[in-house]
């Protein structure tokens, strides 16, 4: 595997205008003629959609939903982030960019996150321009809000429902585009393999899930935006359908699969409530702009919150990061939660969890004011526990929920396969080993909106493309491959089912590799993956038939990947000998068991290179240079 | 755990092996319910029962489970997205119930989103409305800068207001018309409340109206069940701003 990530040469400013121009065009008459397949439907995918049918592709999106605006970019909340700088606050470009490179802990290709930072602004004209309905002030202009660790202005919103907003933005532009006829969506498809020509992704496998048929389809160039894997460990705040089963299919074709361990833990969660949990919610963490973080002084203090003094609180983050407090970055204030939690300190009946309370700011600002910007988090919060955060603290705990780890992709956002590009959560590229809050929205628009139209472009007019069909032996083996693996999953007629063996993975995910991890833990997890992935080929049992509508069986298809998955996770974190961003190796950290990055050993991206199944797959490293951000520990204090 | 207040409920759902299988009314025993469970957690434990037991589990759809990606839809004892007010079912928890309770549960009926498989329907039809016009046609990059065009702040929150619609059929389900008029309207009203989506008005009211009429969804008769049953509180005054949009829009039709 040769890993180019073709990064243009010239100064930073002007990289990604001059490689704009060096990529070719493809004739305006001739772009129907052109088959592209997007799989998902999220932000990255009916952005790539909208904007390649606008150009005149011929695009085609699979969907697992019954539509497409169901996916789950639809579910973040707080934000996105631009450099507009409309506040007058100091930010800029540069700015955006050195926040990005350094909240990522140097752990993001420079290049590219400055182009993630141009875009940002772009991105928010055109969301403007298709009607997403953005808060603004009374000069009626655009809003911004202070977010995730920035101490700049820069998140730009729609109330809590941010990722709602720009995803049906995203949607109404893609569904124009249908009503054009250059795009067509087929919902009710998950994609379970990629097809190679020649070494060349000319084609997906999908299974109806309606019917239960296999289906084949060609393009010139396949797009996977299908985000982030973050329920591998059962519980997570991903919805119910989020898998990492397109991006395994393709690292099982070769794609080279980067980063897998670089997991974002949220720390503004609602804790478990018991075993039947079947997902676990976010809270927006701009709570956190007026909520502070506290436990009780003393162990197993099982007081009523209120009835708690202050002297007798301990506002943890405010005490370790008196520059940052409450606002220090995502993974920082999951830890220091878990490590209160771990000491004896938790709050709340469970003693698993921390408060976040609104007494001071009720006080000062009003309780209006609160309910005004939060009210749809604080009924939220009360329809799941029941309790009114408005009278008592909320009782928050961290939770898995975003995937910095991905399918590695070069300056184009193309895989080491050719002709398979990988957007949004899917690929590794722009947050290293932490993301900013509201970024993510920003990477999936600017992947979709801005950088596809021309990479994806580039790659076509360049190539020169040998005629592949449906009826093509490669399609046909694919086919064959992924019927053999579900009537596998059909005979077992085991014991356990499928979401019994998940959890059963998921725990030893998140008790060993969760949020801290050491050589002991992973050893041990090591072990204990196999087993239960022998156990699930052994012992699940999915009932119903293959051609049909089968809920249990598209189930257990996503948790067999899992199963593998796991393994080059695990693999992952125990090869990275060093802490950074999310990944915290609990024997790599400093006296004040902050974490602690090996810059000498670790500046690369680790690249797993898939073998075969009986063998270990291979690692490969991309080297990170830093020209422009000075290398420094990250310190919030 | 504390398991003291566990308790069990009979469950009576819709099973219908397919689109065109006759279907009938199941009953199942649950137990060992815990208060906090989620109604839909509740279904799981159900499903998990049934497949040890060799049985199909029953079809239903939810994902994100935090009630905004409109993809869940029960019918609970007659209740649109269950009893609670202004919520999706999968917010429903089974706290608002009690040991020995029957609870009912269907899937949406209604001609334009047919049964697929026990509580699972099609409900396709709303994104052929949004092909007929839920759009504001600019291509990415054209727009100018965002502060470009300023927007009342009032109607900035209302255009918000509208457009917090989940897209879950909700409205439709529970119109005696069957009519998708606050599914509509809330799309029409939210672009017609920015300046952006201006230019094409008439052009939009004109189209996603003739496609309501062609999907076979019914018209308004003023019931307002709609708007007690949105989970997101959707207003019919958007009906009303749809009615004006299409009246005015035909007056000033060139068709």
């Amino acid at each position: 595997m040769k890993l180019d990530a073709k990064i243009p040469a010239g100064p930073l400013e002007k990289k990604w205008d001059s490689y704009k121009f060096d990529l070719k065009l493809v004739n305006p008459n001739n772009r129907r003629k052109f088959d592209i397949l997007v799989v998902g439907s999220g932000l990255a995918g009916a952005s790539a959609a909208a904007s390649l049918g606008e150009l005149g592709f011929n695009v085609k999106v699979f969907t697992l939903h019954d539509s497409p605006r169901r996916a789950h970019s639809i579910a973040a909340q707080g934000g996105i982030n631009a450099a507009k700088n409309y506040p007058n606050d100091g930010d800029s470009i540069w700015r955006l960019f050195h926040d990005t490179v350094k909240g990522g802990d140097y752990r993001a290709r420079e290049a590219n996150v400055y182009r993630l930072a141009q875009i940002s602004n772009q991105i928010i004209d055109h969301c403007a321009a298709i009607g997403v309905p953005f808060g603004r002030d009374y000069s009626g202009l655009l809003a911004n809000r202070s977010f995730g660790g920035a101490q700049v202005s820069r998140t730009f919103y729609t109330r809590g429902q941010t990722g709602q907003q720009l995803l049906l933005g995203a949607y109404s532009a893609m569904m124009r585009q249908v009503a054009a006829g250059t795009v067509s969506v087929l919902p009710r498809r998950e994609m379970v393999d990629v097809v190679l020509k020649n070494g060349v992704a000319r084609g997906i496998t999908v299974r109806n899930l309606l019917t239960g048929e296999l289906e084949s389809h060609t393009g010139h160039a396949v797009l996977l935006c299908t985000g982030g894997y973050a329920n591998v460990f059962y519980l997570s705040t991903n919805a119910a359908s989020c898998n990492v089963s397109a991006a395994w299919a393709a690292y099982k074709r070769g794609a080279g699969f980067a980063n897998p361990c670089f997991t974002q833990i949220h720390p503004t969660c609602i804790p478990r409530s018991g075993e039947h949990q079947s997902k676990l919610t976010l809270m927006s963490e701009s709570l956190r702009n007026d909520g502070r973080i506290w436990v009780p002084k003393a162990k197993g203090d099982k007081r009523p919150a209120n009835d708690i003094p202050e002297a007798e609180r301990d506002y943890f983050l405010e005490r370790r990061y008196p520059a940052f407090g409450n606002l220090v970055p995502r993974d920082i204030a999951s830890r220091a939660a878990k490590t209160v939690v771990d000491t004896g300190f938790g709050a709340g009946p469970t003693g698993q969890s921390v408060y976040l309370d609104f007494r001071d700011s009720i006080k000062r600002k009003g309780a209006d004011k609160i309910k005004d910007e939060y009210g749809n988090l604080f009924d939220m919060y009360y329809q799941i526990t029941d309790e009114n955060g408005y009278k008592a603290p909320m009782r928050i705990y961290p939770a898995p929920h975003y995937t910095m780890g991905g399918l590695w992709v070069d300056y184009n956002l193309m895989t080491t396969i050719p002709g398979l590009f990988a957007m949004g959560e899917a690929n590794f590229s722009d947050h290293g080993a932490n993301r900013l809050g509201a970024s993510a929205l920003m990477q999936g628009l600017a992947d979709g909106f801005f950088i596809a139209p021309s990479t994806v472009s580039g790659y076509l007019a360049a190539g020169k493309f040998e005629a592949a069909s449906t009826a093509d032996r490669e399609f046909a083996d694919s086919s064959k491959e992924v019927q053999e693996r579900i009537n596998r999953l059909l005979t077992v007629k085991g014991k356990k089912t499928p979401s019994e063996l998940h959890r059963q993975l998921g725990n030893v995910m998140w008790n060993d590799v969760g949020m801290g991890r050491n050589e002991t833990t992973l050893k041990k997890a090591l072990k204990k993956i196999p087993e239960i992935r022998e156990e699930f080929w052994k012992n699940v049992t999915v009932s119903g038939a293959d051609k049909d509508f089968n809920q249990p069986l598209e189930k257990a298809m996503k948790i067999a990947d899992f199963m593998e998955f796991s393994e080059l996770f695990v693999r992952d974190a125990l090869e990275r000998k060093e802490s950074c961003g999310g990944h915290f190796r609990e024997e790599s950290c400093t006296p004040e068991g902050e974490a602690k990055r090996d810059d000498a050993n670790f500046s690369h991206t680790s690249v797993w290179e898939y073998q075969g199944a009986e063998k270990a797959a291979v690692l490969h490293k991309e080297p990170l240079t830093f020209e422009h951000i000075k290398m420094a520990e990250r310190s919030y204090k | 755990m504390d398991t003291s207040k566990h308790f069990s409920v009979i469950v009576r759902v819709w099973r219908q092996a397919g689109r065109k299988e006759p279907g009938k009314m199941v009953s199942y025993k649950v137990q060992d319910v815990s208060p906090d469970m989620s109604f839909l957690e509740m279904l799981d434990i159900l499903n998990d029962t049934l497949l040890k037991k060799g049985d199909s589990p029953i079809t239903f759809e939810s994902d994100c489970r935090e009630g905004i990606c409109g993809n869940c839809g029960l019918v609970v004892n007659g209740d649109v997205h269950g009893p609670d007010e202004h919520s999706t079912v999968c917010q429903l928890h089974m706290r608002r119930f009690k040991n020995g309770d029957v609870i009912t549960v269907e899937p949406w009926r209604v001609k334009t989103f047919p049964v697929l498989k026990d509580l699972a329907v099609d409900r396709t039809a709303l994104d052929r409305l949004i092909t007929a016009g839920g759009f504001i046609s600019t291509n990415t990059g054209a727009g100018p800068d965002a502060n470009a065009i300023p927007v009342e702040k009032d109607k900035a929150e209302e255009a918000m207001d509208a457009a917090a619609c989940i897209g879950c059929g909700a409205c439709v389900i529970s119109c005696p018309n069957g009519a998708a008029m606050l599914f509509t309207g809330a799309k029409i009203s939210q672009l017609a409340l920015l300046p952006q989506g201006g230019p094409e008005r008439a052009r939009r009211a004109l189209g996603m109206v003739e496609a309501m009429d062609k999907e076979g969804f019914g018209n308004c008769s003023n019931e307002y069940e709609c708007e007690a049953v949105c989970p997101k509180d959707v207003k019919v005054a958007n009906i009303a701003r749809m009615n004006r949009e299409f009246l005015l829009a035909n007056l000033l039709s060139k068709r």
